[in-house]
This record gives structure tokens, sequence and C-alpha cells, in this order.
């Protein structure tokens, strides 16, 4: 169990802790009366709480190494299994499917437009998943292209009254071009410079939406973007949200459909073997510049397309809704649901997003929460939640 | 017999260093030849230059596909050098981890096959075709180097001397006439060795394929190879049959020490 040396290293810690908490925990200026008011009970607290939670911690770092240990064979996900079982996969994915069918008419409207952020999220995730994921490009501007599409919906329909509808391969198509021109130039970089320089163009194109009062009316954004069209009838906005809702479902079906084709396709190898080893995979044949940038572009392409589907959902956008923390959000997603697996990437998306929204409370330290999560997904199961899993082939085996 | 490989002064700075300094060699075909020199001699940076993973500093590097005409490599990039028809293994071993064995050797039909994007999301009869025999071809690569067994296993979780073997699976699989193999026995095991031994001579038989191999296993290259060229400090310093690099002053001197400077 515990060791003498785990206890005192936890003395240590709880009281470091304590000596950092210090000024913001115990001291408060009382501006009012001109007073300091000092709250020694906190640091009390957070002592006993630090040590225990550095007890805990040490305990489960141990469980984690004695697992390694025992079992060298790393364990498939509870989910694929579930999945590559012929008995359960069919019962599974129903009940998942009449969840999602249900939901709408069983929540109030409130809830489903929470679930619509979710799954808009869950669509960007996988897009990003592609870059991050897939191919070993790390992305932290990702949110551009989001920006790209929302604004795409907004401008076409203020100005030539183009539907939705219409708009939906537009933007991919326009969210394709600019991964294509941004990818251009700065895909000959790699990791940390990459990271660098998405992060500057990610912030350019909020920075430009803001200043550029003739194009998008600056921060003020731009409202009324009317929600898709429903072939001529008239919807009242508790329709329109479940119209959008089951848009967004398709979508990501559709994208779940994409990916998993991709992902064990010539393209979708290259991009893995990109990832794990780019020396390696130049030499077996592959163009370096063009496989990165396949999965840059396409990445964008599916910003894009959520950005048209939030432009539409939220009526009003302005250059706020695209900053870097949004850029950030995602790529937890990505990182903590399980880089690359496409499984865990929906599981992301959906308890990062809604977990949140439901805990208000939590809203406010919501990048907290993520950044805290992030520690300890990295520690404790640095492959994320769901890892990924490789498509096994069969052989019929030839006996002599 | 017909020169497959031509390099001619071959030379790679690296800032003040000299690491190939005027190479000529030429490769014939059928042959396997080695690539041998003491550490830091140069061997693996001119593997590097021919694959174009370095650009060489000065120099010429032709290819004479067979059937085909003499073509330049110099500035070619690596995936282009493949397409060619050379294929190389890594001294320190990259393989792509994340993937299963069969994916790492369908990585090496990548260049013979042709499916886009929309191929793979419409997934068109010739495109599921391609990808079906893409399959099936690497699995008879593996079943040549004796890998089958591992075909689903990650290429991580496989021992030492099956890695090795899986590279130059992985090599084989992008159809080369010429393998270029940095080290392919080192920390192989003797029985290990003995198989590899084995493998690259059936290779050369079987497959129709020209061999270049860097190697420090003196007795696995002297029984080996056709013909040893012999590298110290970026220079060729002596070149012929396993019997006559043997017995040159010149070769025993680079591995052993020049014994009138220790004196
Ligand atoms: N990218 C590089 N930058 C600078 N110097 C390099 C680079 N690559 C190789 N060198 C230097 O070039 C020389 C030759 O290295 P190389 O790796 O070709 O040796 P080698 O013959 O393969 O040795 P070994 O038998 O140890 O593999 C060494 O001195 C090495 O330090
Ligand atoms: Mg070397």
């Amino acid at each position: 169990m515990v060791t003498k040396k785990e206890i005192k290293q936890s003395f240590w810690i709880a009281l470091w802790f304590m000596v950092l908490t210090f000024p913001i925990m115990v001291i408060r200026v009382n501006t009012i009366k001109n007073i300091i008011v000092w709250r020694w009970t906190n640091i009390l607290w957070i002592g006993i709480a630090g040590f225990f939670a550095s007890l805990v911690w040490n305990y489960l770092l141990r469980l984690k190494e004695e697992k390694k240990k025992s079992d060298t064979k790393e364990d498939i996900p509870f989910v694929h299994r579930l999945l590559q079982n012929d008995r359960f996969r069919t019962p599974f994915l129903a009940a998942i499917a009449i969840f999602f069918i249900i939901y709408p008419f069983a929540f109030p409207m409130y809830h489903t437009s929470i679930m619509i952020s979710a799954l808009v999220y869950v669509m960007l995730g996988l897009g990003l998943n592609i870059v991050v994921g897939l191919a070993g490009l790390l992305d932290l501007g990702y949110v551009a292209f989001y920006c790209v599409g929302a604004y795409t919906y907004a401008l076409l329909n203020l100005h030539f009254g183009i539907s939705f509808w219409l708009v939906l391969p537009i933007s991919a198509v326009f969210g394709a071009m600019a991964g294509t021109l941004l990818g251009y130039p700065v895909l000959r970089l790699r990791g940390d410079y990459l990271a660098i320089v998405t992060l500057g163009f990610g912030e350019i194109i909020r920075i430009v939406m803001e200043n550029w009062d003739e194009l998008g009316n600056g921060p003020r954004g731009i409202g009324n973007i009317p929600p898709p069209s429903f072939f001529n009838f008239e919807l009242n906005q508790h329709q329109n949200v479940i119209y959008i809702y089951f848009i967004v479902i398709a979508l990501v079906l559709f994208t779940i459909f994409f990916v998993n084709r991709l992902e064990n396709s010539r393209i979708g190898r290259a991009w893995i073997a990109l990832r794990d080893d780019e020396i390696a995979c130049q030499a077996m044949g592959i163009d370096k510049f063009k496989t990165k940038l396949t999965a840059f572009a396409l990445g964008a392409t599916w910003a894009s397309l959520g950005g048209v589907v939030f432009a539409a959902k939220t009526s009003f956008i302005n250059p706020m809704s695209f900053t870097i923390f949004e850029s950030i959000a995602i790529l937890c997603v990505v990182v903590i649901g399980g880089m690359g697996s496409a499984i865990g990437v929906i599981a992301g998306a959906l308890v990062l997003i809604l977990v949140p929204e439901y805990l208000r409370a939590m809203a406010e330290y919501r990048m907290l929460v993520f950044g805290a999560l992030q520690v300890i997904v990295m520690v404790f199961k640095p492959e994320g939640l769901i890892q990924s899993v490789r498509k096994i082939y069969k052989f019929e085996k030839v006996e002599e | 017999m017909e020169p497959i490989l031509n390099v001619k002064n071959l030379t790679m700075n690296f800032g003040g260093l000299k690491a190939l300094d005027g190479i000529d060699i030429v490769i014939e075909k059928g042959q396997i030849a080695a690539l041998i020199g003491p550490n830091g001699a140069g061997k693996t940076t001119f593997f590097n230059c021919i694959t174009g993973i370095y650009e060489p500093s000065e120099g010429k590097v032709e290819i004479t596909p067979p059937g085909k005409s003499t073509q330049g490599l110099k500035g070619l990039k690596p995936n282009h050098v493949t397409e060619k028809g050379l294929a190389r293994t890594f001294q320190n071993i990259r393989l792509f981890e994340g993937m299963t064995v069969l994916e790492n050797v369908m990585i090496g039909r990548h260049c013979r096959l042709n499916a886009g994007i929309f191929g793979a999301l419409v997934q068109p009869p010739s495109q599921k075709n391609e990808e079906k025999k893409c399959v099936a071809d690497s699995y008879e690569v593996l079943e040549k180097i004796g890998l089958e067994k591992y075909v689903n296993e990650k290429a991580i979780n496989l021992p030492y001397g099956a890695q090795r073997r899986l590279e130059i699976a992985r090599a084989l699989a992008t159809n080369p006439f010429l393998l270029l193999l940095d080290e392919p026995a080192a920390g192989m095991n003797p029985q290990e060795t003995k198989e590899l031994d084995d493998l690259i001579i059936w290779l050369r038989d079987n497959e129709d394929l020209t061999i270049l191999l860097i190697e420090h296993d003196m007795k696995l290259v002297m029984s080996l190879s056709d013909r040893i060229h012999v590298v110290d400090y970026g220079k060729k310093i002596a070149e012929g049959t396993p019997e006559e690099v043997k017995s040159n002053p010149q070769v025993i001197k680079a591995y052993l020490g020049d014994e009138s400077e220790d004196a």
C-alpha cells in the first residue's frame, strides 16, 4: 500500500501547494473597508486536499506501472470489442440510433440546441482528427476555416440570397481552397514551427474580420442569418431547431462514413505513415508535401462545413466566436478523445462539450478543466479515452 | 556485365566536414555488393545521398533500370527515387509503429497505386480491386520474407530480428530493381543472421534484384558479397572481391589503425 516515502512526498507537495496558493486563497483585500481579511481555514483545506490528491495520484501511477508490467499485449477498447462482436453490434448501433432520433422530441428545445453544438464539435473534431490525429500535423489555427465557412454562408446569403443548401457545397470548396492556400506555404514547416504559424494564421483571420468593416461589419458581426430552408414551408423556432438537429446528424453520419473509408484507404495509410515517420515515409515513395496538403485541405473542408451549420444555427456571427480558444477546445477533443480514433473523437466531443454546458458552474472554468483533463489523460492514458484500432485483415490459411 | 548504378565523384559536405569525398562506385546487375568501412566512414551518408534524402554537394548518380535507358538521379526527391526503382532500409529501424505489419508493407505499394480521395469515398470497382490486390500483394511479400504469422500485429510489438526483416519486406513491396540495405544484420543473433544470409541470396536469385548492403558483420559480408567497396573518412580506399579486400593493406590499416602512428 502506501509507503512511507510517498507519505513524506505528499506532505511536501501539500506544503508547496499551500505556499503557492497562499496569495489567492488566504489574503483578500476588502477595498471598501480598506482592510485585509486573512482566511486561514482555506489554507488548511488546501493542505489536506493536496495531501490526499497527491497520495491518490501516486497510487494511480503505481497501478498503471504494475498493469504495464503484467500484460504486454495492449487491450482493445471496450467499444471496439462491442463493434467487432457480431451479436452485439446491431443492437448497440440500433440503441444509439434510437436515442439520437428520439432525443429532440423527448427533451425541450434547449437540450436539442446544446446537442447541436456538441454535434458540430463532433464534425470539427473528426475534421481536425484527419490533420492532427492521422497526418500528425499540429494545427492550432483550425478555427480559421470554421470562420471561413460561417462567413461564407453569412455573406453569400446577405448579398446574393444564396440558400443554406447551395452554400454547403460552396463552403466546402472555399474551405478546401483556404486550406490549400494556407497549407501551401506553411506545410514546409513541421512540429512546433507549424503549430506556431497556424496559430498565427488563425488569429490573423479573426483580426482581419474584426477590422474589415466593409466585408463583415467588423465586431458588430452579421445578424439575421436565415436557418436552412425546408422546401417552402415556414417552420417555427422549435421546428427549426429540430430540423437543424437532423441536418447535423446527417452531416455527422456522412463524416463518419467518409472518415471511416478514408482511414483504411491508400491516402489514409499514407497519412498515418507520415505521422509515424516522415523520412521512412518518403523513402517508401510517398509524396510528403502532397499528402500533407490533402490532409490539411480536407480538414479545412470539414471546419468550413461546421461553420455553415454554426452560422445557420445561431443566426448571428461575429469574430468573437472564432478565437484561439475555439481551436484549443477542438484540439482537446481530439487529443483527449484519442488521436486518430474516430470513435474516441466522437466520445471526446460529446463529453467535453456537453458536460461543461450542463454543469453551468463549471462553464467558467472550461479551459481550466480542459487543461487538467489534458494532463490527466497524458499521464494515465496517453493514447486518449478510446484508442485507435487498426483494421484486421483476414487471410485463408492454405495448409499443406 | 552492365552497370546498374553508376556513382561518380560523389561529395557531401556538412559544414566543414566532408562526409563523402569524391566517391566512385559502380554496381553491376545481379550483384550482391557490400559497402564497408569503420564507424563514421560515410556509408549511411552515401545511401542518403543516392536516395535523395540528402542532396549531394557534388557528383553524379546514374541508374540504368533493366530494359530502360540510363538516367540521372541528382536532385530528385526521395519518393521519386523510390518510384524509379531504388528501395532502402534504415540502420536505425524506421517502421511505422502505429500500423500493423501488413499495413507497413502496403505503404510500400503506395507509389505503384493511384487511388485518390474520391476513389476512397466512392469506392468504384476499379478502386476496390486495386485495394484487394494491394492487400494480396503485400501478403505475398510477407510470405516471401517469412513474416506472415505477424500479419495483423502492430509493427512495434515485433521481435527485433523480425522488425529488420519487415524493413526489407516494406522495401521489397515498392518493386525495386536495386535494394539498398543499411546494416540489415545489426543486433541479430547468429541464427537470425544465417537466415538473413539465405534471404538475401534468395532475393537476388528469385526476385531478379541487385543488392547493395552496408554491414559490419565481416563473416556475413565475406560470404555474401560478389564485390566489396571500402570507404574510410568519406574516401573510397579499396574495391574488389572478398579475397582481394581481405588482404589489402590499406583496408587492414583502416580497420586496425595505423601501427606506425601508434609507435
Ligand atoms: N546530417 C548530418 N549532419 C552533420 N554531420 C553528419 C550528418 N550525417 C552524418 N554526419 C557525419 O558524417 C559522417 C559519416 O556518417 P555516416 O552516418 O554516414 O557514417 P557510417 O559510415 O554510416 O557509420 P556507422 O557505421 O556508424 O553507421 C559522420 O562523421 C557523421 O557525424
Ligand atoms: Mg551508418
